[in-house]
């Protein structure tokens, strides 16, 4: 049988070229994770490869969870050494690592993000937005004349007579990105409990567990859109909707500001120093989370690490402050952690 | 001689009932509707080619205009003095190329000054107008030492906020004050533009740098990424074509008839319609997770494409080895030709040009696909430069042009969308070539009959 010698030759000739790639070890840090970090480690990446003799990391994006998971799948040069993610690692996500061997995880927290809401440049304005607005605008169920009925606001007047007075239409995070859970929790959680949806719900005899998880169910008549891309793609869609708002990140915004108007809360306009001050309420720390058992195996992990939080880079006037992160006023106890590699209990 | 005792032909009818007209000078009614039924299709044939055209220059003339701006980049050019102390004590800092950055600024302004330009500028105008020049600075004067001390001409790229300016992006009228750029700025800008130290050249760095972070949209280039693609490509060249041929002669030409082998066939034509991402996941669970093969690597990108580039080998390469006439094989069978040498020695060379553009047309297919690589680690930010041998090209990480461009397009500084655009006219250069590639070589080796 001369395919078969012929398969089998050239399925030796792939396995070989297999094993020479293996063979060789791996000498730059791999990082995968949320797309919200990944602008920030880009900018470390490229900066770390300028300024030190280690090549430059190479950054994945995918979303917090997707990274977690690839993060969790084992120790090992063909595992990845550091996850970035826009929310904390999840007890489940703590015990699948362990499952699979990665013990002893560090968790570096590098600042903070503000999420804004924005409009159309020549869209309508939201000046005198609130967290129970977004509630009744999203919400799956609403209080309306004390009873908790599915959402009937078409329209952002209906319930707030000095928002304008524009159809509701608005894009938020998909459920893979970690923005979505704090705009669940610092947004439509918030805006339930203040419009006093969640004592109702508890009152109508939910249990506080049931009428949480009601509170964060957002509408499904086509009002509100889950994006499950990039900013880019909340931005494409908000430049083709006159009247849609849209949630971004704080450094996107600012990046794109010639185009952006953006929503104040609470008559507070979002920026690095109004987040830092905590004026501006909707904000969620960002971290990334390092295998330690890779330390001194990959080249130049723990120094990443260590540069990405040095004050030069993530201090206020560091270049990811310049791009829009808000700077962890406890950056020093970060540095500390990290310098001794203190793991996850 | 026979015919002479047929009739003559007449034009009467047979039966002598009154004539429709026969003339072929003058149409009749079921003719014109025939004819006209041809003009609309005609028309409809037409119609259809022009709206194709149409969406074609559409398509051309948006990449063109969107990604002409990717080619060229706004520089500060100046001399610029960086002396030995200078250089040591940023060597000093954790971050060096900020500090250089520092020096140059100030070095600038210094020099501004000293030329008495007439509008208001600070310190922190200058760093808005600058790029990032850190890093172009501190490579020229690590590998140059000796120039320590003396003035060297720079050209650094301007940030892309001032670049937008020039090229039309950014306006006076669209802009809105940030910490990027002011209004105010922007009179500085022109000053420097009049005099000539800002001014707009071709990108080199474009077409021949690696990818850059997301605050430094001048320093990005395609050229990495064109290199990682290029090895893949080598990757598939070398493994689908051997394989693809070797397999389609077996089927073709030895295989016996039977349930096995079309069972073969009708899955070979089933993969061909496989979506791309399913070999992506196949990929990243044997080659990476099981074969332990690095990620981000092109030898495993193009294993990935190797095997989403098979099918279309395997079904274009029958197809031409079908379309050989059998004369040609029986005529070498029957001189004594043994089956494998008529094979050979007469099908193969006269089916390669078939195999040949099939073969690129599965390149050019697998050269354009970013879904596969998504899942293998080849999209993100993977700034690595150029590999430095043959092994390192083929197993470091390296990004490809259509996942650099995926890449380039989600990120937040519009400049970047510019790179996108530009770099799909990079790709479709790369692809135009090896069509034209396929064209000569069939045109070349095209036997007819």
């Amino acid at each position: 049988m001369k395919f078969t010698t012929l398969v089998s030759a050239t399925a030796l000739a792939v396995a070989s070229t297999a094993f020479v790639g293996a063979a060789q070890a791996r000498d730059q840090v791999q990082v995968a994770g949320s797309s919200t970090v990944l602008p920030y480690a880009s900018i470390v990446a490229e900066a770390f490869g300028e300024n030190t003799d280690f090549p430059t990391p190479v950054v994945e994006s995918g979303g917090s969870s997707a990274g977690l998971k690839r993060f969790c799948e084992g120790v090992g040069e063909n595992t990845i050494d550091v996850a970035n993610a826009s929310r904390k690692i999840r007890e489940k996500e703590i015990k699948a690592c362990a499952e699979a061997g990665v013990k002893d995880i560090i968790e570096v927290r590098i600042g903070y993000d503000g999420i804004v809401f924005a409009s159309q440049k020549d869209g309508p304005a939201f000046t005198a937005f609130q967290p129970e607005d977004v509630f009744n605008a999203l919400g799956a169920k609403v209080l309306v004349d004390g009873k908790i009925v599915d959402n009937p606001y078409n329209n952002w007047a209906e319930f707030n007579a000095d928002l304008p007075d524009v159809g509701i239409a608005a894009f938020i995070p998909g459920t893979k990105h970690g923005t979505r859970e704090v705009f669940e929790e610092k947004v439509l959680a918030v805006g339930c409990e203040k419009t006093g949806a969640l004592q109702a719900m508890i009152d109508s005899g939910m249990s506080e567990d049931d009428a949480e998880d009601a509170c964060i169910d957002v509408r499904a008549d086509g009002k509100s859109t889950d994006i499950d891309g990039d900013y880019t793609e909340t931005l494409a869609r908000i430049d083709s909707n006159p009247n849609g708002i849209g949630v971004f990140g704080l450094a996107f915004y600012e990046n794109n500001q010639d185009k952006l108007k953006v929503a104040t809360m609470g008559g507070i306009a979002p920026s690095t120093a109004t987040i830092a001050s905590g004026e501006y309420p909707v904000s969620r720390p960002l971290y990334f989370y390092i295998k330690k058992a890779h330390i001194g195996v990959i080249p130049g992990l723990k120094e990443y690490a260590q540069f990405f939080i040095a004050d030069e880079i993530a201090g206020p006037q560091g270049p990811l402050a310049q791009y829009g992160l808000v700077s962890d006023p406890e950056l020093a106890a970060v540095q500390a952690s990290v310098e001794a590699e203190e793991t996850m209990k | 001689m026979t015919d002479t005792t047929l009739s003559p032909i007449t034009s009467e009818t047979p039966s002598g009932a009154p004539a429709k007209s026969k003339s072929l000078y003058a149409i009749d009614d079921l003719t014109r509707k025939r004819n006209a039924a041809e003009k609309r299709f005609k028309a409809y044939g037409i119609g259809a080619i022009a709206i194709g055209l149409f969406f074609l220059v559409v398509l051309a003339v948006s990449i063109i205009s969107e990604g002409i701006p990717a080619f060229t980049k706004t520089v500060v050019s100046v001399d610029f003095t960086l002396t030995q102390e200078q250089f040591d004590e940023a060597e000093g800092t954790l971050f060096k190329t900020k500090a250089y950055e520092g020096i140059f600024v100030n070095a600038l302004q210094g020099q501004l000054e000293a030329s008495g330009v007439s509008v208001p500028f600070d310190n922190a105008t200058i760093e808005r107008i600058v790029g990032k020049p850190g890093g172009t600075i501190r490579e020229f004067f690590q590998a140059n030492p000796d120039k320590l001390g003396e003035p060297v001409q720079f050209e650094l790229a301007a940030s892309s906020r001032v670049d937008g300016y020039m090229n039309g992006r950014v306006t006076r009228e669209n802009m809105t004050d940030s910490r990027f750029l002011m209004k105010a700025d922007l009179d500085l800008v022109d000053k420097l533009t009049e005099s000539g130290i800002i001014k707009t050249v071709f990108n080199w760095n474009f077409i021949t740098g690696a990818d850059s972070g997301v605050d430094n949209p001048g320093g990005a280039g395609i050229g990495a990424s064109v290199v990682g693609s290029f090895f893949m490509m080598l990757v598939v060249l070398f493994l689908a074509l051997p394989i693809g041929v070797a397999a389609s002669i077996y089927l073709e030409e030895f295989a016996p008839q039977n349930k096995l082998t079309d069972l073969i066939e009708v899955n070979i034509s089933n993969l061909a319609a496989v979506p791309s991402i399913v070999f992506g996941i196949l990929g990243l669970a044997v080659f990476i997770q099981f074969m332990h093969l690095p990620q981000s690597a092109p030898l495993v990108g193009g294993l990935v494409l190797t095997l989403m580039t098979l099918p279309t080998i395997i079904i274009s390469t029958r197809a031409s080895l079908k379309a050989v006439p059998p004369s040609i094989r029986d005529a070498a069978l029957g001189v004594g030709a043994s089956k494998m040498q008529a094979i050979f020695h007469h099908v193969l060379p006269l089916a390669m040009p078939g195999i040949l553009t099939g073969t690129i047309i599965g390149l050019a297919q697998a050269l354009g696909e970013t879904a596969p690589l998504l899942l293998i680690g080849m999209v993100g930010f993977v700034a690595r430069g150029y590999p430095d041998g043959v092994v390192s090209g083929f197993v470091d990480p390296n990004s490809a042009m259509p996942a650099q461009i995926y890449t380039w397009a989600a990120r937040a500084d519009y400049a970047f969308y510019e790179k996108a655009w530009g770099g799909i006219i990079v790709l479709l250069v790369f692809l135009l070539t090896m069509n034209i590639l396929a064209v000569i070589l069939r045109r070349r080796f095209e036997r007819r009959w």
